[in-house]
Protein backbone atom coordinates (compact mmCIF):
# COMPACT_ATOMS: atom_id res chain seq x y z
CA UNK A 1 0.00 0.00 0.00
CA UNK A 2 2.46 2.48 0.85
CA UNK A 3 4.94 1.24 -1.76
CA UNK A 4 2.62 1.81 -4.08
CA UNK A 5 1.68 5.19 -2.71
CA UNK A 6 5.77 5.98 -3.08
CA UNK A 7 5.69 4.97 -6.48
CA UNK A 8 2.20 7.43 -7.78
CA UNK A 9 4.64 10.60 -5.99
CA UNK A 10 7.28 9.45 -8.16
CA UNK A 11 5.72 9.04 -11.08
CA UNK A 12 4.04 12.61 -10.92
CA UNK A 13 7.17 14.30 -10.49
CA UNK A 14 8.66 12.44 -13.42
CA UNK A 15 5.57 13.95 -15.31
CA UNK A 16 5.73 17.09 -13.84
CA UNK A 17 9.39 17.69 -14.29
CA UNK A 18 9.39 16.42 -18.28
CA UNK A 19 6.29 18.63 -19.00
CA UNK A 20 8.08 21.75 -17.39
CA UNK A 21 11.10 20.78 -19.41
CA UNK A 22 9.01 20.84 -22.44
CA UNK A 23 7.18 24.01 -21.39
CA UNK A 24 10.61 25.37 -21.32
CA UNK A 25 11.12 24.59 -24.93
CA UNK A 26 8.18 25.55 -26.21
CA UNK A 27 8.75 29.31 -24.52
CA UNK A 28 12.25 29.32 -25.79
CA UNK A 29 10.93 28.25 -29.54
CA UNK A 30 8.70 31.51 -29.14
CA UNK A 31 11.28 34.06 -29.04
CA UNK A 32 12.13 34.38 -25.37
CA UNK A 33 15.57 32.22 -26.44
CA UNK A 34 17.51 35.09 -25.70
CA UNK A 35 16.55 35.16 -21.46
CA UNK A 36 19.06 31.90 -21.80
CA UNK A 37 21.79 33.60 -23.66
CA UNK A 38 21.13 36.81 -21.18
CA UNK A 39 21.63 34.35 -18.14
CA UNK A 40 24.39 32.87 -19.49
CA UNK A 41 25.84 36.47 -20.24
CA UNK A 42 24.79 37.81 -16.26
CA UNK A 43 26.59 34.46 -15.45
CA UNK A 44 29.86 35.39 -17.69
CA UNK A 45 29.94 38.85 -15.75
CA UNK A 46 29.49 37.54 -12.47
CA UNK A 47 32.74 35.42 -12.57
CA UNK A 48 35.05 38.13 -13.83
CA UNK A 49 36.42 41.15 -11.98
CA UNK A 50 34.80 44.30 -12.37
CA UNK A 51 35.61 48.27 -11.91
CA UNK A 52 32.76 48.98 -9.83
CA UNK A 53 30.11 47.54 -7.40
CA UNK A 54 27.72 46.82 -8.97
CA UNK A 55 24.83 45.44 -6.59
CA UNK A 56 22.06 44.92 -8.74
CA UNK A 57 21.09 46.43 -12.66
CA UNK A 58 18.46 46.91 -14.70
CA UNK A 59 19.05 46.09 -18.35
CA UNK A 60 15.20 47.16 -19.99
CA UNK A 61 15.87 50.62 -17.89
CA UNK A 62 19.26 50.57 -18.55
CA UNK A 63 19.86 51.49 -14.44
CA UNK A 64 22.56 50.31 -12.32
CA UNK A 65 22.40 50.73 -8.53
CA UNK A 66 26.10 50.34 -7.12
CA UNK A 67 28.91 52.52 -6.70
CA UNK A 68 32.01 53.67 -8.73
CA UNK A 69 35.39 52.86 -7.34
CA UNK A 70 38.97 54.22 -8.36
CA UNK A 71 40.67 53.09 -11.51
CA UNK A 72 44.65 53.03 -11.45
CA UNK A 73 46.31 52.89 -14.54
CA UNK A 74 50.10 52.73 -15.65
CA UNK A 75 50.74 54.41 -19.08
CA UNK A 76 53.49 56.31 -19.13
CA UNK A 77 52.38 57.54 -15.51
CA UNK A 78 50.03 57.15 -13.39
CA UNK A 79 46.35 57.65 -14.14
CA UNK A 80 43.71 57.83 -11.62
CA UNK A 81 40.15 58.47 -12.02
CA UNK A 82 36.72 57.37 -11.25
CA UNK A 83 35.53 54.05 -12.96
CA UNK A 84 31.94 55.83 -13.45
CA UNK A 85 33.54 57.67 -16.21
CA UNK A 86 33.08 54.42 -18.18
CA UNK A 87 29.32 54.48 -17.54
CA UNK A 88 29.29 50.66 -17.35
CA UNK A 89 31.44 50.15 -20.32
CA UNK A 90 28.78 52.56 -22.66
CA UNK A 91 31.18 55.17 -23.43
CA UNK A 92 35.24 56.22 -23.98
CA UNK A 93 37.05 57.80 -20.69
CA UNK A 94 39.21 60.43 -21.29
CA UNK A 95 42.10 61.10 -19.23
CA UNK A 96 44.45 63.60 -19.65
CA UNK A 97 44.34 63.26 -23.80
CA UNK A 98 44.10 59.17 -23.42
CA UNK A 99 41.30 57.18 -24.49
CA UNK A 100 39.88 53.95 -22.72
CA UNK A 101 36.93 51.52 -23.07
CA UNK A 102 36.10 48.89 -21.02
CA UNK A 103 35.37 46.04 -22.80
CA UNK A 104 34.67 42.37 -21.20
CA UNK A 105 35.92 43.67 -17.81
CA UNK A 106 38.96 44.94 -19.50
CA UNK A 107 40.18 48.41 -20.02
CA UNK A 108 41.91 48.90 -23.45
CA UNK A 109 43.21 52.45 -25.16
CA UNK A 110 41.88 53.07 -28.02
CA UNK A 111 40.96 56.65 -29.86
CA UNK A 112 38.48 58.90 -29.42
CA UNK A 113 35.23 57.20 -30.74
CA UNK A 114 36.44 53.99 -29.28
CA UNK A 115 36.72 51.43 -31.71
CA UNK A 116 38.34 48.44 -30.90
CA UNK A 117 40.09 46.48 -33.37
CA UNK A 118 39.61 42.41 -33.15
CA UNK A 119 41.66 39.99 -34.73
CA UNK A 120 40.45 36.81 -36.73
CA UNK A 121 39.46 34.84 -33.23
CA UNK A 122 37.23 38.02 -31.95
CA UNK A 123 39.54 39.15 -29.23
CA UNK A 124 40.44 42.70 -29.02
CA UNK A 125 43.83 43.70 -30.17
CA UNK A 126 43.97 46.82 -28.92
CA UNK A 127 46.80 48.34 -26.25
CA UNK A 128 46.39 47.36 -22.57
CA UNK A 129 47.27 49.80 -20.26
CA UNK A 130 48.86 47.97 -16.65
CA UNK A 131 45.73 47.92 -14.50
CA UNK A 132 46.06 48.34 -10.85
CA UNK A 133 42.35 49.84 -10.25
CA UNK A 134 40.80 49.02 -7.33
CA UNK A 135 38.34 46.65 -8.69
CA UNK A 136 35.76 44.96 -7.00
CA UNK A 137 36.96 41.96 -5.94
CA UNK A 138 40.00 44.43 -4.52
CA UNK A 139 37.74 46.11 -2.27
CA UNK A 140 36.23 42.39 -1.09
CA UNK A 141 39.87 41.76 0.12
CA UNK A 142 40.30 44.88 1.76
CA UNK A 143 37.22 44.34 3.46
CA UNK A 144 37.49 40.84 4.65
CA UNK A 145 41.09 42.44 5.37
CA UNK A 146 39.83 44.91 7.94
CA UNK A 147 37.17 42.09 9.14
CA UNK A 148 39.69 39.82 9.82
CA UNK A 149 42.03 42.36 11.56
CA UNK A 150 39.37 43.17 13.68
CA UNK A 151 38.16 40.29 14.64
CA UNK A 152 41.39 38.13 15.69
CA UNK A 153 43.07 41.54 17.12
CA UNK A 154 39.59 41.27 19.12
CA UNK A 155 40.39 37.90 20.38
CA UNK A 156 43.66 38.68 21.28
CA UNK A 157 42.66 41.58 23.57
CA UNK A 158 39.89 39.21 24.76
CA UNK A 159 42.66 37.10 26.60
CA UNK A 160 44.26 39.75 28.40
CA UNK A 161 40.65 41.40 29.53
CA UNK A 162 39.50 37.74 30.79
CA UNK A 163 41.45 35.61 32.41
CA UNK A 164 42.22 33.85 29.08
CA UNK A 165 39.03 33.24 28.00
CA UNK A 166 37.89 34.59 24.95
CA UNK A 167 34.50 36.80 24.81
CA UNK A 168 31.80 37.17 22.06
CA UNK A 169 33.07 36.43 18.76
CA UNK A 170 36.19 34.95 19.84
CA UNK A 171 34.17 31.94 21.27
CA UNK A 172 33.24 30.30 17.69
CA UNK A 173 36.82 31.75 16.10
CA UNK A 174 39.00 30.04 19.05
CA UNK A 175 38.17 26.72 17.88
CA UNK A 176 38.74 27.21 14.57
CA UNK A 177 42.58 28.86 15.17
CA UNK A 178 43.16 25.41 17.44
CA UNK A 179 41.68 23.51 14.93
CA UNK A 180 44.33 24.74 12.09
CA UNK A 181 46.85 24.53 14.60
CA UNK A 182 46.16 20.98 16.35
CA UNK A 183 44.32 19.50 13.12
CA UNK A 184 46.61 21.11 9.96
CA UNK A 185 49.39 22.65 12.02
CA UNK A 186 50.96 19.88 13.54
CA UNK A 187 50.06 16.60 11.92
CA UNK A 188 51.63 17.69 8.56
CA UNK A 189 54.61 20.02 10.05
CA UNK A 190 55.60 18.50 13.18
CA UNK A 191 55.46 19.67 16.68
CA UNK A 192 58.98 21.37 16.67
CA UNK A 193 58.76 23.53 13.85
CA UNK A 194 55.35 24.33 12.99
CA UNK A 195 55.56 27.48 14.67
CA UNK A 196 56.76 29.52 11.95
CA UNK A 197 53.62 28.70 9.42
CA UNK A 198 51.13 29.11 11.55
CA UNK A 199 51.12 32.78 10.74
CA UNK A 200 50.64 31.84 6.97
CA UNK A 201 48.33 28.92 7.43
CA UNK A 202 46.16 30.99 10.13
CA UNK A 203 45.70 33.51 7.27
CA UNK A 204 45.50 32.33 4.73
CA UNK A 205 42.59 29.40 5.86
CA UNK A 206 40.29 32.43 7.14
CA UNK A 207 41.35 34.89 4.33
CA UNK A 208 39.94 32.34 1.99
CA UNK A 209 37.02 30.79 3.97
CA UNK A 210 35.49 34.40 4.78
CA UNK A 211 35.99 35.30 0.60
CA UNK A 212 34.48 32.09 -0.42
CA UNK A 213 31.38 32.72 2.06
CA UNK A 214 31.35 36.19 0.93
CA UNK A 215 31.25 34.58 -2.80
CA UNK A 216 27.60 33.11 -1.55
CA UNK A 217 26.70 36.40 -0.39
CA UNK A 218 23.90 38.30 -3.01
CA UNK A 219 27.66 41.04 -3.13
CA UNK A 220 27.97 38.18 -6.00
CA UNK A 221 31.55 38.98 -5.61
CA UNK A 222 33.93 36.06 -7.06
CA UNK A 223 37.45 36.58 -5.54
CA UNK A 224 38.88 32.98 -4.77
CA UNK A 225 37.18 32.17 -8.17
CA UNK A 226 39.73 34.47 -9.77
CA UNK A 227 42.96 32.80 -10.96
CA UNK A 228 44.94 35.67 -10.26
CA UNK A 229 43.57 35.94 -6.56
CA UNK A 230 44.52 31.77 -6.49
CA UNK A 231 47.59 32.26 -8.59
CA UNK A 232 48.91 34.59 -5.53
CA UNK A 233 47.74 32.38 -3.00
CA UNK A 234 49.70 29.19 -4.46
CA UNK A 235 52.91 31.22 -5.45
CA UNK A 236 53.21 32.21 -1.96
CA UNK A 237 52.71 28.72 -0.68
CA UNK A 238 55.50 27.56 -3.15
CA UNK A 239 57.85 30.54 -1.96
CA UNK A 240 57.21 29.24 1.46
CA UNK A 241 57.86 26.16 0.89
CA UNK A 242 61.07 26.15 -1.23
CA UNK A 243 62.61 28.99 0.64
CA UNK A 244 62.28 26.72 4.21
CA UNK A 245 63.20 24.00 2.95
CA UNK A 246 66.17 22.00 4.01
CA UNK A 247 69.08 19.93 2.70
CA UNK A 248 66.83 16.55 2.88
CA UNK A 249 64.47 18.15 1.04
CA UNK A 250 66.31 19.23 -1.79
CA UNK A 251 68.40 15.91 -1.89
CA UNK A 252 65.08 13.72 -1.96
CA UNK A 253 64.01 16.18 -5.44
CA UNK A 254 67.64 16.03 -7.31
CA UNK A 255 69.81 13.22 -6.01
CA UNK A 256 66.59 10.45 -4.67
CA UNK A 257 68.38 8.50 -2.04
CA UNK A 258 67.98 4.83 -1.78
CA UNK A 259 67.37 4.02 -5.87
CA UNK A 260 70.03 3.17 -8.48
CA UNK A 261 71.72 5.66 -10.38
CA UNK A 262 70.30 5.62 -13.33
CA UNK A 263 66.87 5.92 -11.67
CA UNK A 264 68.31 9.10 -9.76
CA UNK A 265 68.92 10.39 -13.02
CA UNK A 266 64.75 9.73 -14.24
CA UNK A 267 63.81 10.88 -11.34
CA UNK A 268 65.43 14.18 -10.77
CA UNK A 269 63.40 16.11 -13.34
CA UNK A 270 60.15 14.12 -12.32
CA UNK A 271 60.59 15.44 -8.69
CA UNK A 272 61.53 19.19 -10.19
CA UNK A 273 58.20 19.48 -11.87
CA UNK A 274 56.36 18.01 -8.90
CA UNK A 275 57.89 20.92 -7.17
CA UNK A 276 55.77 23.68 -9.24
CA UNK A 277 52.97 21.08 -10.19
CA UNK A 278 52.10 20.66 -6.43
CA UNK A 279 51.12 25.00 -5.84
CA UNK A 280 49.64 24.77 -9.56
CA UNK A 281 47.53 22.18 -8.40
CA UNK A 282 46.60 24.06 -5.23
CA UNK A 283 46.18 27.40 -7.46
CA UNK A 284 43.77 25.34 -9.77
CA UNK A 285 41.94 23.39 -7.40
CA UNK A 286 40.61 26.17 -5.56
CA UNK A 287 39.51 28.43 -8.62
CA UNK A 288 37.51 25.47 -9.97
CA UNK A 289 35.91 24.53 -7.01
CA UNK A 290 34.56 28.22 -6.27
CA UNK A 291 34.03 28.87 -10.32
CA UNK A 292 32.42 25.56 -10.87
CA UNK A 293 30.56 26.04 -7.48
CA UNK A 294 28.95 29.86 -8.16
CA UNK A 295 28.27 28.82 -12.25
CA UNK A 296 26.13 25.44 -11.07
CA UNK A 297 24.29 27.83 -8.32
CA UNK A 298 23.55 30.69 -10.94
CA UNK A 299 22.18 28.44 -13.33
CA UNK A 300 20.11 26.79 -10.99
CA UNK A 301 18.76 30.23 -10.26
CA UNK A 302 18.89 31.32 -13.68
CA UNK A 303 16.47 28.20 -14.43
CA UNK A 304 13.68 29.55 -11.69
CA UNK A 305 13.19 32.25 -14.54
CA UNK A 306 13.29 29.73 -17.47
CA UNK A 307 10.85 27.56 -16.15
CA UNK A 308 8.05 30.16 -15.37
CA UNK A 309 5.96 27.54 -13.91
CA UNK A 310 4.58 27.03 -10.28
CA UNK A 311 6.51 23.27 -10.34
CA UNK A 312 9.39 23.66 -12.23
CA UNK A 313 10.35 27.28 -10.96
CA UNK A 314 9.44 25.83 -7.23
CA UNK A 315 12.06 23.05 -7.86
CA UNK A 316 14.85 24.83 -9.07
CA UNK A 317 14.54 26.96 -5.90
CA UNK A 318 14.76 23.88 -3.59
CA UNK A 319 17.33 22.58 -6.14
CA UNK A 320 18.91 26.07 -5.20
CA UNK A 321 18.45 26.34 -1.66
CA UNK A 322 20.17 22.53 -1.34
CA UNK A 323 22.74 23.43 -3.49
CA UNK A 324 23.44 26.88 -1.47
CA UNK A 325 23.82 25.04 1.79
CA UNK A 326 26.59 22.51 -0.17
CA UNK A 327 28.44 25.39 -1.53
CA UNK A 328 28.29 26.47 2.45
CA UNK A 329 30.35 23.10 2.81
CA UNK A 330 32.30 23.80 0.17
CA UNK A 331 33.43 27.27 1.63
CA UNK A 332 34.48 26.00 4.59
CA UNK A 333 35.98 22.91 2.89
CA UNK A 334 38.12 24.50 -0.20
CA UNK A 335 39.77 26.62 2.76
CA UNK A 336 40.46 23.27 4.56
CA UNK A 337 41.96 21.44 1.51
CA UNK A 338 43.87 24.72 0.45
CA UNK A 339 45.94 25.05 3.97
CA UNK A 340 45.89 21.33 4.60
CA UNK A 341 47.78 21.45 1.41
CA UNK A 342 50.39 23.84 2.08
CA UNK A 343 50.87 22.68 5.70
CA UNK A 344 51.30 19.15 3.87
CA UNK A 345 54.01 20.74 1.66
CA UNK A 346 55.56 22.73 4.09
CA UNK A 347 56.12 19.23 6.29
CA UNK A 348 57.98 17.69 3.46
CA UNK A 349 59.98 20.74 3.18
CA UNK A 350 60.91 20.29 6.73
CA UNK A 351 61.14 16.46 6.68
CA UNK A 352 64.53 14.80 8.11
CA UNK A 353 66.21 11.92 6.86
CA UNK A 354 65.18 9.02 8.28
CA UNK A 355 66.92 6.25 6.18
CA UNK B 1 43.80 27.31 -20.61
CA UNK B 2 43.55 30.60 -22.72
CA UNK B 3 40.34 31.68 -21.05
CA UNK B 4 42.48 31.21 -17.87
CA UNK B 5 45.44 33.38 -18.63
CA UNK B 6 43.51 35.65 -20.48
CA UNK B 7 41.34 35.92 -17.60
CA UNK B 8 44.45 36.68 -15.55
CA UNK B 9 44.78 40.73 -13.85
CA UNK B 10 48.11 41.13 -12.80
CA UNK B 11 46.50 44.25 -11.27
CA UNK B 12 44.45 41.71 -9.13
CA UNK B 13 47.25 39.59 -8.51
CA UNK B 14 49.36 42.70 -7.26
CA UNK B 15 46.31 43.72 -4.80
CA UNK B 16 46.32 40.49 -3.81
CA UNK B 17 49.86 40.08 -2.90
CA UNK B 18 49.91 43.31 -1.28
CA UNK B 19 46.91 43.03 0.58
CA UNK B 20 47.54 38.85 1.89
CA UNK B 21 50.90 39.97 2.93
CA UNK B 22 50.04 42.96 4.70
CA UNK B 23 47.09 41.31 6.42
CA UNK B 24 49.63 38.62 7.33
CA UNK B 25 52.25 40.60 8.61
CA UNK B 26 49.94 42.52 10.67
CA UNK B 27 47.70 39.81 11.85
CA UNK B 28 50.72 37.67 13.04
CA UNK B 29 52.20 40.68 14.83
CA UNK B 30 48.52 42.07 16.70
CA UNK B 31 46.48 38.61 16.39
CA UNK B 32 48.55 35.44 15.99
CA UNK B 33 51.03 35.26 18.22
CA UNK B 34 49.26 36.64 21.24
CA UNK B 35 46.11 34.29 20.53
CA UNK B 36 48.71 31.48 20.33
CA UNK B 37 49.95 32.66 23.10
CA UNK B 38 47.66 33.17 25.44
CA UNK B 39 46.31 29.73 23.88
CA UNK B 40 49.51 28.17 25.28
CA UNK B 41 49.90 29.49 28.39
CA UNK B 42 46.49 28.67 28.87
CA UNK B 43 47.22 25.27 28.40
CA UNK B 44 49.80 24.98 29.73
CA UNK B 45 48.19 26.25 33.03
CA UNK B 46 45.88 23.74 32.66
CA UNK B 47 48.52 21.12 32.41
CA UNK B 48 50.67 21.95 35.50
CA UNK B 49 47.22 22.37 37.13
CA UNK B 50 46.29 19.20 36.46
CA UNK B 51 49.32 17.46 37.31
CA UNK B 52 49.66 19.23 40.85
CA UNK B 53 46.42 18.10 41.14
CA UNK B 54 47.33 14.39 40.38
CA UNK B 55 49.91 14.95 42.41
CA UNK B 56 48.19 16.71 45.42
CA UNK B 57 45.89 13.04 44.84
CA UNK B 58 48.73 11.04 45.29
CA UNK B 59 50.06 12.61 48.01
CA UNK B 60 46.72 12.43 49.82
CA UNK B 61 46.65 9.04 49.16
CA UNK B 62 49.91 8.60 50.71
CA UNK B 63 49.05 10.95 53.71
CA UNK B 64 46.30 8.92 54.34
CA UNK B 65 48.12 5.46 54.25
CA UNK B 66 50.57 7.00 56.79
CA UNK B 67 47.82 8.16 58.85
CA UNK B 68 46.29 4.81 58.65
CA UNK B 69 49.26 3.08 59.39
CA UNK B 70 50.20 5.82 62.70
CA UNK B 71 46.59 4.96 63.65
CA UNK B 72 47.08 1.09 63.28
CA UNK B 73 50.38 1.60 65.20
CA UNK B 74 48.94 3.69 68.21
CA UNK B 75 46.26 1.43 68.56
CA UNK B 76 48.92 -1.62 68.74
CA UNK B 77 50.56 0.61 71.24
CA UNK B 78 47.62 0.96 72.97
CA UNK B 79 46.58 -2.29 73.24
CA UNK B 80 50.39 -3.33 74.34
CA UNK B 81 50.32 -0.88 76.63
CA UNK B 82 46.82 -2.21 78.29
CA UNK B 83 48.28 -5.50 77.97
CA UNK B 84 51.48 -4.75 79.93
CA UNK B 85 49.16 -2.43 82.45
CA UNK B 86 47.13 -5.62 83.36
CA UNK B 87 49.86 -8.09 83.41
CA UNK B 88 51.34 -5.29 85.85
CA UNK B 89 48.40 -5.04 88.18
CA UNK B 90 47.95 -8.45 88.35
CA UNK B 91 51.88 -9.27 89.17
CA UNK B 92 51.50 -6.35 91.44
CA UNK B 93 48.63 -8.18 93.13
CA UNK B 94 50.33 -11.30 93.59
CA UNK B 95 53.54 -10.09 94.70
CA UNK B 96 51.26 -8.05 97.35
CA UNK B 97 49.77 -10.95 97.99
CA UNK B 98 52.57 -13.46 98.51
CA UNK B 99 53.92 -10.37 100.78
CA UNK B 100 51.30 -9.84 102.96
CA UNK B 101 51.10 -14.30 103.45
CA UNK B 102 55.14 -14.57 104.29
CA UNK B 103 54.65 -11.47 106.55
CA UNK B 104 51.35 -13.19 107.78
CA UNK B 105 53.05 -16.03 109.13
CA UNK B 106 56.16 -14.05 110.19
CA UNK B 107 53.94 -12.76 112.45
CA UNK B 108 51.87 -15.72 113.28
CA UNK B 109 54.98 -17.72 113.83
CA UNK B 110 56.47 -14.50 116.29
CA UNK B 111 53.09 -14.61 118.38
CA UNK B 112 53.71 -18.44 118.59
CA UNK B 113 57.25 -18.33 120.03
CA UNK B 114 56.50 -15.76 122.20
CA UNK B 115 52.75 -17.16 123.43
CA UNK B 116 55.05 -20.07 124.00
CA UNK B 117 57.63 -18.66 126.03
CA UNK B 118 54.95 -16.44 127.87
CA UNK B 119 53.42 -19.88 128.71
CA UNK B 120 57.14 -21.05 129.79
CA UNK B 121 57.66 -18.50 132.00
CA UNK B 122 54.12 -18.31 133.43
CA UNK B 123 54.47 -22.31 134.09
CA UNK B 124 57.84 -22.24 135.91
CA UNK B 125 56.45 -19.06 138.15
CA UNK B 126 53.72 -21.05 138.84
CA UNK B 127 55.44 -23.92 139.76
CA UNK B 128 57.62 -21.89 142.01
CA UNK B 129 54.86 -20.18 143.55
CA UNK B 130 53.28 -23.89 143.92
CA UNK B 131 56.89 -24.86 145.72
CA UNK B 132 57.12 -22.11 148.08
CA UNK B 133 53.45 -22.50 149.09
CA UNK B 134 53.49 -26.21 149.12
CA UNK B 135 56.90 -25.46 151.58
CA UNK B 136 55.57 -22.76 153.88
CA UNK B 137 52.43 -25.21 154.07
CA UNK B 138 54.69 -28.04 155.03
CA UNK B 139 56.33 -25.08 157.76
CA UNK B 140 53.07 -24.78 159.22
CA UNK B 141 52.06 -28.22 159.28
CA UNK B 142 55.01 -29.09 160.94
CA UNK B 143 55.35 -26.38 163.18
CA UNK B 144 51.99 -26.91 164.56
CA UNK B 145 52.72 -30.90 164.64
CA UNK B 146 55.63 -30.21 166.83
CA UNK B 147 53.93 -27.72 168.94
CA UNK B 148 54.58 -30.51 172.53
CA UNK B 149 57.46 -31.92 174.35
CA UNK B 150 55.45 -35.33 173.65
CA UNK B 151 54.97 -35.11 170.20
CA UNK B 152 58.74 -33.98 169.24
CA UNK B 153 59.54 -37.25 171.96
CA UNK B 154 56.92 -39.40 169.90
CA UNK B 155 58.53 -38.76 166.33
CA UNK B 156 61.82 -39.19 167.12
CA UNK B 157 60.56 -42.49 168.80
CA UNK B 158 58.42 -43.30 165.66
CA UNK B 159 61.88 -42.23 164.02
CA UNK B 160 64.44 -44.26 166.01
CA UNK B 161 61.87 -47.36 165.52
CA UNK B 162 62.46 -47.06 161.89
CA UNK B 163 65.97 -47.34 162.00
CA UNK B 164 67.50 -50.45 162.54
CA UNK B 165 70.07 -50.71 164.05
CA UNK B 166 72.91 -52.76 162.47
Amino acid sequence: MQKSTVVKILLIFILIFTSSNLFAKETEKEGKGDLKSEIKEFINHHLQDSHDFTLFSDKEANSHVGFPLPVILWDNGLKVFSSSKFHHGETVAEVDGNFYKLYHSKIYKTDAAGTITYDEEHHATNAKPLDFSITKNVVSMLLIGLLMFFMFRGLAKSYKKNNSIPTGVGRFLEPLVLFVRDEIAIPNIGEKKYKKYMSFLLTVFFFIWFLNLLGMTPLGVNVTGNIAVTFALALLTFLITNLTANKNYWGHIFWMPGVPTFMKVVLAPIELLGVFIKPFSLMIRLYANMTAGHVVLMSIIGMIFLFKSWIGSPLSFGLAFALSILELLVAALQAYIFTMLSALYFGMANEEAHH
Amino acid sequence: MEKLINDFSFGLFFWQILIFVGLLLLLRKFAWKPILDAVNNREEGIKNALESAEEAKKEMQNLQADNERILNEARAERDGMLKEARQLKENMIADAKTEAQTEADKIVAQAQATIASEKKAAIADLKNQVAGLSVEIAEKMLKKELSGNDKQLELVESMLEDVTLN
